[in-house]
């Protein structure tokens, strides 16, 4: 199990050196802007704008600009470490402001987390067990209408229903936790619920799927013909199967969210990578947009790695070596 | 004749679907004397195993509609509560299954799944369950059964799980063991091992058995009585010498006639039943079976032949008469098989 998780990680950094070199690439065949240019202000003179470059590493070759960065990130800079350089735009280090921004991406996916699980796998649960009642109908048509429903237009529903009409929710933008925790729940809680609603949708469906699937199965009708009690044989025997495979989803899905959810972010005015992340695309402010890319991308295959082995602990049919 | 241990009468199940209604089961009786075995044997699709479902009172009761009664020492399991009735499933009668290999749940370790089984039942405690797995591991074959006890089902082979199903059946010494194509799933040669494994726990457990089974040839050595079943009815019925030595039903012999024979030369190729097991929904006219007869009359296609009986024991339904069946069997069947 070690030497496989070992192995693993190697996988992590490799997949992190693969995605970083792409999204290197991709900023270099396209530039957006010239970010020396960019920073230097209205009519810079073009020694300005030639040592700019030459601080920003610009007059480089590309593959001497992507080396510093793999050697930052590995090594540290001056700001710490990982080192994520200085943003084009600012000035400032990227890694304070990439690791204050993560925190509150963190909160919002997680809390976000708590509330899909909570809503969509009882859901699921209940119409799967009772499918073709109108109870199911009722949980099938949210979930269709949380699937199809977008997410800014959600979110934006949400603020006009609930701050502006009804004035029961706290507006748009962020308080922290140890500022104030009543208001950072009430600034929570709609970006919670927004960003939840869509994921609560989709698992109840695949919950719902899954538990049908699982209670058809041969083991379930030996189960029964043990003369367990119905919920005995849901509970013990179908729930154990079916929200196994949801463990892999959940997973996936987390560790995306935690690269930033940029729609729910730029409703509710919470700065959080997502809305980080556009910035500095708009900004052409490469380092930040890479502090960004790595952390996204560090989030899915991290989470991966987890639900596999969480999965060898759930099915005992899987073991790695 | 003593009581016997189940008694089924007139039995109809019926599935009504968005193409009509399917009569899965239609008007069947049959009984088990303690102590010993009844092979059912028919087609895919006959109701051999929606039958023996209804009797462990396991068919969704929202999709199947079932009539007729269903005697088990003496109380009828279809006027049963499901309280009443979990009590008997599982305790009184058990049931195995067609594959062993999807019958385990495969997250829970084998003698987990055996001590939930008598737990279900007993009050007794998780340590003394759990030795009572073991030694039923033991009895039924299994090397080493403290080992594998603690194992899980995907590290058993086929025929070592279809013996720790039939452990777990008869952990709670079931008056009634049904099993539903036991070896169907197996290799050939653990098919042999298992049956007779069956065989000799049934008389060590004082259980009568039900097995089912599309192979006449399984059921030939360990079952008392045979039951031919062909669209939701008995085609023949009797004592298992009438079926294979003294058999009247044109479908019997069809099933005589494909049994693989490796202990004779091979003079002539099996001969198979022509045709397709019918549609449930449309059942032919007249004699079910009368599409697929080589014997078919005019009558045949037009009244259902009664099952009748010439003893009182073996019964057939057929329109042929006696002296007609009797020089059939005895030119064309036995001839050949």
């Amino acid at each position: 199990m070690t030497q496989y998780i070992i192995r693993r990680l190697m996988w992590v950094v490799l997949v992190l050196l693969m995605i970083t070199l792409i999204a290197y690439v991709i900023f270099f065949v396209m530039p957006p802007v010239d970010p020396a240019r960019a920073f230097a202000g209205k009519r810079p003179t073009p020694e300005l704008i030639e040592t700019l470059r030459h601080q920003f590493g610009l007059d480089q070759p590309f593959y001497v600009q992507y080396g510093r960065f793999v050697q930052r990130l590995f090594l540290g800079d001056e700001y710490g470490w990982p080192g994520f350089g200085f943003s084009y735009a600012t000035r400032s280090p990227v890694r304070e402001e990439l690791f204050q921004r993560a925190v509150i991406t963190i909160q919002l996916g997680a809390g976000a987390a708590v509330v899909w699980l909570l809503v969509g796998i009882p859901i699921g649960i209940v119409s799967g067990i009772k499918r073709g009642t109108l109870v199911d109908r009722a949980a099938m048509g949210f979930a269709l209408f949380g699937v199809s429903a977008p997410v800014f237009w959600l979110g934006l529903m949400f603020l006009f229903i609930f701050w502006q009409k009804l004035g029961i929710a706290a507006g748009t933008g962020y308080v922290a936790l140890s500022e104030n925790p009543v208001e950072w729940f009430g600034h929570m809680i709609m970006p919670w619920i927004v960003l939840a609603l869509l994921f609560a949708a989709f698992y109840a469906r695949m919950v719902r799927g899954s538990l049908i699937e699982t209670m058809g199965q041969d083991y379930i009708r030996t189960a029964r013909a043990k003369g367990l009690s119905e919920r005995r044989v849901v509970v013990k025997h179908g729930l154990r199967a079916s929200l196994t495979p949801i463990v892999t989803l959940f997973g996936i899905d987390f560790g995306t969210l935690l690269g930033g959810a940029i729609i729910t972010e730029t409703v509710f005015n919470m700065p959080g990578l997502g809305t980080y992340v556009v910035q500095s695309v708009f900004r052409g402010d490469l380092p930040a947009t890479m502090g960004v890319v790595v952390l996204g991308a560090l989030a899915v295959t991290v989470m991966s790695l987890v639900v596999d082995i969480v999965y060898a602990y759930l099915d005992p049919r899987v073991r790695y070596t | 004749m003593s009581e016997p241990l189940l008694e089924v009468r007139d039995l109809k199940v019926r599935f009504p679907t968005a193409d009509g209604i399917v009569k899965a089961v239609d008007g069947i009786s049959f009984s088990i004397q303690p102590g010993e075995t009844l092979g059912v044997v028919g087609e895919s699709g006959s109701g051999k195993s929606v039958t023996f479902l209804a009797v462990m009172g396991l068919l969704d009761l929202k999709a199947a509609h079932v009539e007729g009664q269903i005697m088990f020492k003496g109380r009828d399991l279809l006027a049963m509560g499901p309280r009443e009735m979990s009590q008997i499933r599982g305790m009184k009668i058990s049931m195995i299954f067609q594959d062993p290999l999807t019958s385990l749940h495969p997250f829970y370790r084998v003698g987990q799944q055996i001590v939930e089984a008598i737990r279900v039942h007993r009050e007794i405690s998780k340590r003394d369950a759990w030795r009572q797995a073991v030694e039923m591991l033991g009895r039924v074959g299994i090397p080493k059964p403290e080992e594998r006890a603690r194992q899980f089902p995907h590290e058993f082979s086929g025929g070592m799980r279809q013996r720790a199903m039939i452990a777990m059946a008869l952990s709670l010494n079931p008056d009634l063991l049904i099993a539903d194509e036991p070896t169907t799933a197996l290799d050939v040669t653990v098919q042999a091992q298992i049956l007779d494994l069956i065989g000799r726990l049934k008389d060590e457990f004082g259980a009568s058995v039900a097995v089912i089974t599309h192979d006449l040839g399984v059921v030939a050595e360990h079952a008392d009585d045979v039951m031919v079943m062909y669209a939701g009815k008995v085609a023949e019925y009797g004592r298992r010498d009438d079926i294979y030595y003294r058999a009247h039903h044109p479908y019997t012999w069809g099933l005589l006639e494909s049994i693989t024979r490796i202990d004779q030369p091979k003079t002539e190729r099996l001969r198979p039943i022509p045709g397709q097991p019918p549609s449930l929904i449309f059942v032919p006219s007249g004699c079910p079976f009368h599409p697929r007869c080589r014997h078919v009359m005019d009558v045949c296609k037009t009244e259902i032949p009664p099952l009748l009986s010439e003893d009182g024991r073996h019964s057939s339904a057929c329109h042929l008469s006696l002296r007609e069946k009797e020089r059939i069997f005895a030119e064309e069947v036995a001839a050949r098989a």
